[in-house]
């Protein structure tokens, strides 16, 4: 590994106090950061550390509230990405901003201020091809980005930078979508950029990542630094402490932990993500009534899809699931509704609810099926009302009336209809995911209560959160999600958090990876 | 003059409008927008050209009309689906009933006061465009009827390579296709999208309303109710059929001209018709329909063949 | 001073309501100034057309003559957009229903009994409207392939096919030549109930408080609500979103087809030209204006087709072209599709140019 040079004159960026403020939320709180020629830094965290929100502001996707740039020395303003592509930065999204029906060329001299009205594509072939040599970028340079597969897609992007004159170059998650030999081949073509004096920052939460690509690593915890160090001065246990921040965890109090029957069963099973990517790669698991069973681990490895298998929204291409030993394998979401299962959705908006119905339709929607909420096919509204009273009451939902478009509550609000529709319907088993995110503190702890209550009665539960407070204190066991897999099962009470970090973070077992 | 030089030549004159508007429309829903207003376009493109060529006698002031003309509604459309985000579907729908009905009060209204009918621009005769046959080249048998037109089909020779070139060869046309393919990206890569969107939406009218201009200064000649005869939605199939792509723009104008141009010629021989005549009018249609089912199940299949993927979607920026 | 929209926080009910009234108002004003502009008084023009549509029992009846197959496709019409499909081919629909029933109401009379043939063969053109429809429904559903245009073609393979028949195989022997179907036999006459205005209006005032009822009051509306409104979030619902839009659309080409049945048997008695004058395109406008409500469509059809009488009123009396009421029709359409995005944003100042990000799941 290459040393990096701590002699400021050599150091290409720097970044001092750093704020930035989203409404509820304070991303970055003075952030510092150095970065030297020649050198790549792993930016590691959380979920909501900061870290994306840093490399944002430096490629001018957002503008800081406070604190100042400086680029080779000098004051910069970056506001905008044409700004920083003029720095010499740029940066690898973890969705690629590509053209499907364009070719490679084309999506690499799309938006270049200086193009000519006619290109000369001959030229730029070669310039491409140049590149991509030097670099051992494989690229065909007239290959559409529709036929390309997502590995390759990403060197596109990297070519793209490169191609602008790119020194400092910004990775988002970038193995996320490589398997272990594609990293393995990152690695090689970041090292060859480095050789040559460019830098690099990746943005990771994977551990091995960090110690193997990286220089120097800095640590972000909400929003602040935690350490900045030499790589080859630390260590993944060392730094998987300082992500998770918490020394002991404290359990609350709830009813003891006194499982009955299994209710889901998970198999063996194996699904991709949308874009054809393995994202479930063959997942045992077991949930027991009365049991809270909290799925911990960086958001996209694969929660979101663990929640779509077991509701029916996702196919699964191997494997089998059964809920109280009855066979639910690839059936339609109202089969699974059927059986008795309430899902508490990630997309809130998106999926959870429909913003441009009223609160009683949203509460409505699951039950409007039954006969307490309708009669030979007709929907009783008064029935409807009645039942969408009882619930805001319940579940104290803030909203002018039961007749307001759900659209215009707060979020937590939302979450709350959302929970109480989901709590109703379901009899054996609840999965919900992420439910508090976003919200406040009033609404989180209702939310916590409601899971707890619902366990105490003898339903199963899966939570997946990325809120370790949360999963510490409101579920039983805790099962750590890495790559599509689960690294190992815990139980929750006086859990050793530094294992929690490491495994989240994919060092333990369950990490044979055939390359 | 034989038979088949004979359907060339009326086929190219009937399909000049046609092509005219069909590249139009490429442009502007290759932006991302849909406009379905290009028979109420077209019918006030060819009102207006008519109207000014007859009371300045100048047919260049005529073909700048109808280019005005088609601009101008093409910006109103422009206008309220890209900056107030409206339905597309309905705001061109708004654009022909529009249109047509105001060529149509235009026409009783605009001609001359005295005469024997007043007002009417029916049956008016005014300037026009007149075949300029190549000497040499229009003798060729069949091909010759190439060199038979009048100069805006001759303008065309030049104009389809050109939109060809500009679409896919330079760097306006790059971005263009972004934009209707997907203007997030093209958006996050600095591309200004909304401009772009309005410029080809209105660039696009203008050579729709030369389109209708050729129809009254050229083809028919004249002024009539229904000028356009519904060419207008055809040119909505006949973008389609081209996917996209100014250049095959010819290949349907074509098609849709020479059924035309038969059916008048069966028509005007009295030869028994083995294919009934409504029959032939048809496959066109049922000819795009299938030709969208297939690029939508190659699209499905392979991903990414025809259509401008945002084609008829709202863009709005995202917010943080 | 930068201008963008935003969100609105609150409901905006007067808005919504406003909207169409005030598109309404704003058409009258500027096409006034373009008849004034033209030296025409345009106080004298509208109430011509007032007088000519609504001023008279007969020219009452007129209009509703026209307005029955505007309320139907427009019921038609505004089922299909309520579930986000953009139904354009009322048009198509409407003649192939008229070309359903004329099969019936000729061919089927020798065999049956003649007090069935009228029902029969409204129904079968019903099943014409909504087999016409189904094609581009099952399109959408199995593959994807949009709507917008499958529809438009289907209008003119529609209308070419009529044609086709009572040009040809269908053509009346006793006819001497002019295209046209045979006359159907009386059985299968729509009855007149107001004037010239046929029974349609019965079933075309039915349907819509029927509609109205199922679209709000039944589980199944209830589904097509959410369907329309999310249809990622009704199939996490466990609605069967696909099947339930093809059954959607299947209503949408039968009442269209209803209006096409009611006017080959109502008026004329025969499958011709002329079977539709652009009513399909119209009933998208009345579906707009009445904001998918079916109770609402009734008087929207009605100030419609009013518009349209009083435009062949205003040119017999006042020798300007009938052109007018399509003027005014587009006209309208103009202030209701800028206001429409009033009802969900409003105008603020920016102070900060905000920049696009890029949206990624993980972490901030």
């Amino acid at each position: 590994m290459k040393a990096a040079e701590g002699n400021p004159g050599s150091l290409l960026v720097e970044m001092r106090g750093i704020c930035k403020n989203f409404p509820g939320v304070q991303a970055s709180d003075g952030v510092d950061l150095r970065l030297g020629k020649g050198e790549v830094l792993a930016l590691l965290g959380e979920n909501g550390a900061g870290k994306s929100t840093l490399m944002n502001i430096l490629c001018g996707l957002y503008r800081p509230d406070d604190g100042e740039i400086r680029v080779r020395g000098k004051a910069a303003h970056i506001s905008s990405p044409r700004d920083a592509a003029a720095l010499g930065i740029g940066m690898v999204h973890q969705n690629f901003m590509l053209v499907e029906s364009m070719t490679v060329l084309e999506n690499v001299i799309l938006g270049i201020a200086s193009l000519p009205f006619v290109p000369d594509r001959a030229a730029i072939r070669k310039e491409i091809l140049g590149i991509s040599g030097r670099y051992n970028l494989e690229v065909d340079p007239d290959a559409f980005i529709w036929q390309l597969s997502v590995g390759v897609q990403q060197r596109v992007e990297i070519l793209k930078l490169l191609y602008r004159k790119a020194e400092i170059l910004i990775l988002d998650e970038p193995t996320a979508v490589l398997t272990p030999g594609e990293s393995k081949e990152l690695n090689a073509i970041v090292r060859r950029m480095t050789d040559e004096g460019k830098s690099a920052v990746f943005i990771t939460h994977k551990m091995e990542e960090v110690m193997t690509f990286s220089d120097r690593v800095m640590v972000l915890r909400k929003g602040k630094v935690v350490v900045e160090k030499r790589t080859a001065d630390t260590d993944p246990q060392d730094l998987a402490r300082l992500m998770v921040g918490r020394e002991i965890l404290f359990c609350i109090d709830k009813a003891p932990f006194e499982p009955g029957a299994a209710v889901l069963e998970m198999k063996g099973v194996r699904a991709d993500d949308e874009r054809g990517i393995p994202a479930l790669d063959g997942i045992d698991l077991t949930i027991r009534a009365g049991e809270i069973l909290g799925i911990a681990g960086v958001a996209g490895n694969g929660q979101r899809e663990l929640a779509e298998v077991i509701t029916g929204l996702r196919p699964v291409k191997a494997g089998s699931i059964s809920i109280n030993c009855a066979d639910t394998t690839n059936h339609s979401p109202l089969s699974v509704i059927r059986s008795g299962v309430g899902h508490i959705p990630q997309d809130r908006m998106l999926v959870g609810a429909v913003g441009d119905m009223s609160v009683a339709d949203n509460l409505a929607m699951k039950g409007y099926r039954g006969k307490a909420l309708s009669a030979f096919g007709f929907i009783r509204i008064p029935r409807i009302l009645a039942f969408a009273r009882r619930k805001i009451e319940e579940f104290r939902i803030s909203t002018p009336s039961p007749r307001t478009n759900v659209k215009f509550l707060s979020g937590g609000n939302i979450q709350k209809t959302i929970l109480a529709r989901e709590i109703d319907s379901c009899k054996c088993l609840l999965v919900a995911a992420y439910p508090s995110r976003g919200l406040d503190i009033g609404a989180t702890e209702a939310i916590r209560k409601e899971l707890v209550a619902q366990r105490d009665k003898g339903v199963a539960v899966l939570l997946v959160s990325e809120d370790l407070d949360e999963l510490a204190s409101v579920a039983d066991t805790i099962a750590v999600f890495f790559d599509g897999r689960i690294m190992d099962t815990l139980p929750a009470c006086d859990v050793d958090i530094e294992k929690i970090g490491l495994l989240m973070a994919g060092v333990g077992p369950g990490k044979e990876k055939p390359a | 003059m034989d038979f088949f030089t004979a359907i060339l030549t009326a086929t190219l004159r009937s399909g000049t409008s046609l092509v005219y508007a069909t590249v139009g429309e490429t442009y502007t829903e290759r932006s991302g927008i849909l406009n379905l207003g290009l028979e109420g376009m077209m019918m006030m493109g060819g009102t207006a050209a008519f109207i000014v060529a007859y009371y300045t006698n100048d047919l260049a002031l005529g073909l700048m009309a109808a280019m005005a003309v088609g601009g101008l509604m093409a910006a109103v459309h422009a206008f309220l689906t890209v900056t107030m985000r409206a339905n597309q579907v309905v705001s061109g729908l708004a654009l022909t009933l529009f249109g047509t009905g105001f060529a149509s009060f235009l026409g009783k209204r605009m001609g001359p006061a005295d005469g024997i009918n007043p007002y009417q621009l029916a049956g008016l005769s005014g300037p026009r465009f007149s075949p300029v046959p190549i000497p040499g080249l229009s003798g060729i048998p069949v091909l010759g009827a190439l060199f038979r037109q009048d100069i805006l089909t001759y303008a065309l020779y030049l104009i389809i390579p050109l939109a060809w070139f500009y679409l896919y060869k330079t760097r306006n046309g790059l971005n263009l296709r972004a934009v209707g393919d997907d203007p997030q990206t093209a958006d996050a890569m600095g591309v200004k999208v909304f401009s772009v969107k309005y410029l080809y939406t209105i660039l696009g009218g203008m050579l729709v309303g030369l389109g209708g201009a050729h129809l009254s200064l050229s083809y028919t000649p004249g002024w009539s109710e229904n000028i356009t005869g519904g060419r207008g939605w055809i040119v909505i199939a006949l973008v389609i059929f081209s996917m996209w792509n100014p250049s095959r723009a010819i290949w349907g104008a074509l098609i849709f001209g020479g059924i035309t141009a038969l059916q008048l010629s069966l028509q005007a021989q009295e030869t028994p018709i083995n294919v009934p005549a409504p029959f032939l009018s048809m496959m066109p249609y049922l000819m795009t329909i299938l030709v969208l089912v297939a690029i939508t199940w190659w699209e499905a299949l392979s991903k990414r063949v025809g259509a401008p993927a945002s084609l008829g979607k709202s863009y709005m920026r995202e917010e943080k | 001073m930068k201008l963008h929209f935003e969100k609105r926080k609150s409901p905006s009910g007067t808005v919504q309501v406003l909207v169409p009234v005030v598109s309404f108002l704003v058409s009258l004003l500027l096409t006034g100034l373009m008849l004034a502009a033209f030296k025409v008084d345009p106080v004298a023009t509208y109430l011509a057309m007032y007088r000519g549509a609504f001023g008279s029992r007969t020219g009452f009846g007129y209009t509703l003559v026209k307005a029955i197959p505007l309320m139907l496709t427009g019921l038609g019409v505004s089922v299909a957009f309520k579930l986000r499909f953009w139904n354009i081919g009322a048009e198509g629909q409407l003649v192939m229903a008229g070309v359903g029933a004329t099969w019936v109401a000729i061919f089927w009379s020798a065999w049956m009994p003649q007090s069935l043939l009228l029902p029969a063969a409204l129904a079968m053109g019903c099943v014409f409207g909504a087999l016409w429809a189904g094609i581009p429904a099952i399109l959408k559903v199995t593959i994807k392939v949009d709507e917008t245009l499958v529809t438009l073609m289907l209008n003119y393979v529609a209308i070419l096919f009529s044609q086709f028949l009572y040009y040809g195989p269908w053509i009346d022997p006793k006819g001497q030549g002019f295209p046209g179907s045979a006359i159907f036999p009386e059985a299968a006459w729509l009855p007149k109930v107001f004037g010239p205005a046929s029974m349609g209006i019965v079933f075309a005032l039915i349907l819509a408080v029927v509609l109205w009822i199922v679209m709000n009051r039944t589980k199944w509306g209830f589904e097509l609500k959410v369907i329309g409104a999310n249809p990622a979030s009704a199939r996490y619902q466990g609605i069967a979103v696909g099947r339930n839009i093809i059954l959607g659309i299947l209503l949408s080409g039968a009442l269209c087809g209803l209006a096409g049945a009611c006017e080959v048997t109502g008026i004329g008695h025969r499958l011709q030209e002329g079977l539709s004058l652009g009513y399909g395109y119209t009933a998208i406008i009345v579906a707009w204006m009445a904001v998918l409500n079916p109770l609402a469509v009734i008087p929207v059809a009605i100030l419609m087709a009013g518009l349209l009488v009083g435009g062949d009123a205003v040119q017999m009396r006042m020798h300007l072209p009938k052109a007018m009421s399509l003027v005014l029709q587009g006209m309208i359409l103009f202030p209701m599709l800028a206001g429409s995005l009033f009802t969900e944003y409003t105008v603020r100042r920016s102070h900060k140019a905000h920049t696009p990000a890029t949206a990624k799941e993980g972490g901030a």
